[in-house]
């Protein structure tokens, strides 16, 4: 034992990465249930540094470094990572799970980092005024499911008395987000809401398809992730439930998701923070930058797919949060505090999104000390089976804030309850 | 040359029957307890520890909690993950409700309800036996994780399902919570260690211990020279289940902070455990040390060369790196079926010898 940790100690010495100015770790993961949707976000992600270092020199003329570290979506490796990163002056983490987001919350306000979870993680960290360190804006989840239930209200001439709803959730802190919410909106609206688990990793859904084949739901909401979604489309796809009806968060919304189910899937629904696909002149950019000079990250096969874009949004609002960071500060050369504060100062405007090279993409937003968690309207798309594409149906809609901030000022006040934490921004 | 018994007189019965009676090993045990507790903690980063020590740490604990039922006293449990989740419920419902207990009592007292579940579950192994024991247990796992999931007073009604520990100190030092220094939490976890592995090493060379080894090795034996198979089982599930359960409270509370059960406590973690016990050695507390320490310790540096050294691509090493932690299982038992401890007994023998082997 004591030979492997001297070898160990070894290992780790030698084993700290090449030193670059600005560090960005890319907690990824490409292994394991979860992989279908870990590969083309961390593609995105990476490709999209790599971009703005080749063609840019930089953020500010400081390179970009992002070392990346696999969780497989597992909590004990994700803090393995976590503390294994820290150390080379990271500025802020994205780890794509929200478990792993629910075991760094209280780290990353010990050890100053900001922490930036994009449509997933905890949503009342929304309230800046608790959760100094964390920011989810555009949106999150609770956002997503009002949107998801004003849309069906909109299909119903705004009446879903008397409907039932089925939530198929991932049973897991992710899961289990939007409850709370849809229970309230079930209360306010008069729907019936049926709640189904399903267990990790979601191969196994025979089950809870037939309670919803019995249950005979109106509609049918998905909290699903990883291989959960391709299996659930499949099983709805058996049971023949009208695909229009079938609903995912913007998680269950990929082309990894359906395309498994053939034509089956067509017409499947699901919520998106931002449009979709290469017609966007950023990708005349990435093709001659990192594409053709052959500096994809991964396989390169999943350019322009829904989760690639989503990461490439991320790395994009990272980079917008660097640059508004040097800025502030007055030098290139910023730290995780320094990045903090570009991230609350951060405004995108659509104008702004237009220079990025693309324009219509995502929903302009501006945070603020006590705002960490954006406007939260979200685009309804749905996928055409036979083109092998997502089509958006909706502009974007914005949730049900009457409901939604309450909510989240409850929850975040247990948050500060629990842990002794003072509101800021008075 | 080491290892010699001449010249290493014992003139009492206690001296006799001590735990190292060979000098050279009493000494060697004295050295490494006078590192952990006197070189490590002043060493020691937030890596080292949230990587490497506590886990360490805590899944020794859980592997001479299932040591102590499997390999001591013969019955197969694959319920272990389900009984860390009641261990980590437990103190998670003692600190939130007791917030000004000290935190040792409530992880003593996660112990003890785990022991008191665990009893429950182990009735059945007073009728059954071997592989359909090992099934009973199994429903112990899934109820139990169903059960944590299912029932919102274990969680506190959050919203999430998600368990945090909130902050709770030792005479001034935070143990769990953010702001937890790494020797802190290194030092928490090896006390309560030392204490466990202590007592269970003990355990097993005295009375309960024997009555254990009695059941493992027949059963029907055992009975006629008078053990009681009600109460050494139950016994057994009882003390196995302490440690587990501690191992639990541990884990959630100091190493991660925050839990969900079906990702942390789920059937792999069963297996992890048994896996750590089998490659360790059963029925031997070293080897329960080396078992938690093949199975943490390894991953970690195999992550650390490919990605760190060689520069391989994530996705890659994690698949090489199953691989080879595979291939290093089935190696070693073919090698040695009776698990790291054995290598470390014979080798023990041949050092003895050495340099003159006849």
């Amino acid at each position: 034992m004591k030979k492997t940790l001297t070898a160990l100690a070894l290992a780790m010495a030698v084993a700290t990465p090449a030193l670059a100015e600005l560090v960005v770790p890319n907690l990824s993961y490409r292994t394991g249930p979860y992989a279908p949707g870990g590969i083309p976000y961390a593609d995105g992600f990476n490709d999209y540094f790599t971009l703005l270092n080749e063609r840019d020199g930089g953020i500010g003329g400081e390179k970009v470094a992002t070392p990346e570290c696999e969780t497989a979506y597992n909590t004990e490796k994700g803090v393995e990572c976590y503390e294994a990163t820290k150390g080379s002056g990271a500025l802020v983490y994205n780890p794509l799970s929200t478990g792993i987001t629910y075991q760094l919350i209280p780290k990353v306000g010990a050890d100053h980092i900001p922490l930036y979870t994009p449509g997933y993680g905890r949503t009342s960290a929304a309230n800046g005024k608790i959760f100094e360190w964390v920011f989810n804006y555009p949106a999150n989840y609770w956002d997503g499911a009002s949107v998801a239930i004003k849309y069906l209200l909109d299909e119903n001439g705004g009446d879903l008395a008397g409907k039932k709803i089925a939530l198929v959730y991932h049973n897991s802190a992710y899961g289990k987000e939007p409850i709370r919410t849809l229970q309230e909106l079930s209360k306010k609206h008069g729907f019936e809401l049926v709640e189904i688990p399903v267990d990790h990793p979601g191969q196994e859904q025979k089950s809870q398809w037939l309670q919803i084949r019995r249950d005979k739901p109106d509609y049918v909401l998905m909290w699903g992730w990883g291989v959960m979604n391709a299996v659930a489309i499949q099983e709805a796809a058996n049971i023949k439930f009208p695909m229009e009806n079938f609903i995912g968060i913007w998680w269950s919304g990929s082309e990894n998701d359906v395309l498994p189910a053939g034509d089956g899937a067509n017409g499947y629904k699901s919520l998106a923070m931002h449009g979709t696909g290469m017609d966007y002149p950023v990708y005349a950019d990435l093709k001659q930058y990192v594409y053709d000079a052959g500096k994809a990250s991964g396989a390169g096969d999943q350019v322009g797919s829904v989760l690639y874009s989503r990461g490439m949004y991320a790395a994009l609002v990272i980079s917008e949060a660097i640059r508004k960071a040097q800025d502030l500060a007055g030098t290139p050369a910023v730290n995780a505090a320094q990045v903090r504060d570009g991230f609350e100062a951060l405004e995108i405007t659509e104008a702004r999104m237009a220079e990025l090279g693309l324009p219509n993409f995502g929903q302009p937003f501006a945070a603020s000390c006590a705002d960490h968690g954006g406007p939260g309207a979200a685009l309804l798309q749905q996928w055409d089976a036979t083109a092998k594409k997502w089509s958006l149906i909706t502009g974007f809609i914005a949730p049900d804030d009457e409901v939604l901030t309450p909510l989240v000022m409850e929850d975040s006040a247990a948050f500060a309850a629990e842990n002794n934490i003072a509101e800021r921004c008075n | 040359m080491f290892y010699r018994e001449a010249g290493d007189f014992k003139t009492s019965y206690a001296a006799d029957s001590q735990t190292f009676p060979i000098k050279f090993d009493r000494w060697r045990y004295y050295a490494v307890l006078a590192v952990a507790f006197g070189v490590v903690p002043f060493l020691i980063n937030d890596y080292w520890a949230n990587a490497v020590f506590v886990p360490f740490l805590i899944y020794s604990i859980a592997a001479i909690g299932l040591n102590i039922l499997t390999g001591y006293c013969g019955q197969v449990s694959l319920g272990t993950g389900g009984f860390m989740a009641v261990g980590a419920y437990a103190v998670y419902k003692l600190m939130t409700a007791f917030p000004d207990v000290p935190i040792l009592i409530h992880v003593l007292l996660a112990g003890g309800i785990t022991a008191g579940v665990g009893v429950l579950f182990g009735l059945p192994s007073l009728r059954i036996k071997g592989f359909y024991l090992a099934v009973a247990t199994l429903a112990a796992q899934f109820f139990l994780v169903w059960l944590f999931n299912k029932v919102p007073w274990f969680y506190n009604y959050s919203a999430s399902g998600q368990i945090s520990a909130p902050e709770r100190t030792v005479l001034g030092h935070a143990v769990t919570g953010a702001q937890t220094t790494a020797s802190a939490k290194y030092l928490f976890c090896l006390v309560i260690l030392f204490g466990l592995a202590w007592l269970a090493r003990n355990l097993t060379r005295g009375t309960v211990g024997r009555k254990w080894m009695a059941i493992r090795d027949m059963d029907i034996a055992a009975e006629i020279i008078g053990v009681n198979p009600l109460t050494t089982k139950l016994s057994a599930f009882a003390i196995s289940s302490f440690y587990i359960g501690v191992a639990g409270a541990l884990f959630f509370s100091v190493y991660l902070g925050a839990v969900e059960v079906g990702e942390a406590f789920g059937i792999q973690k069963s297996f992890l455990i048994l896996f750590m016990v089998i490659i360790g050695g059963l029925g031997s507390i070293f080897g329960s040390f080396a078992g938690a320490a093949f199975l943490v310790l390894l991953p970690v540096f195999l992550k650390n060369v490919l990605v760190g050294q060689f520069g391989w691509a994530t996705d890659l090493a994690a698949h090489i790196e199953l691989m080879i932690v595979g291939a290093l299982i089935v190696i070693f038992l073919i090698a040695e079926p009776h698990g790291i401890a054995q290598l470390w007994k014979l080798a023990k023998e041949k050092l003895r010898l050495w340099p003159f082997p006849h």
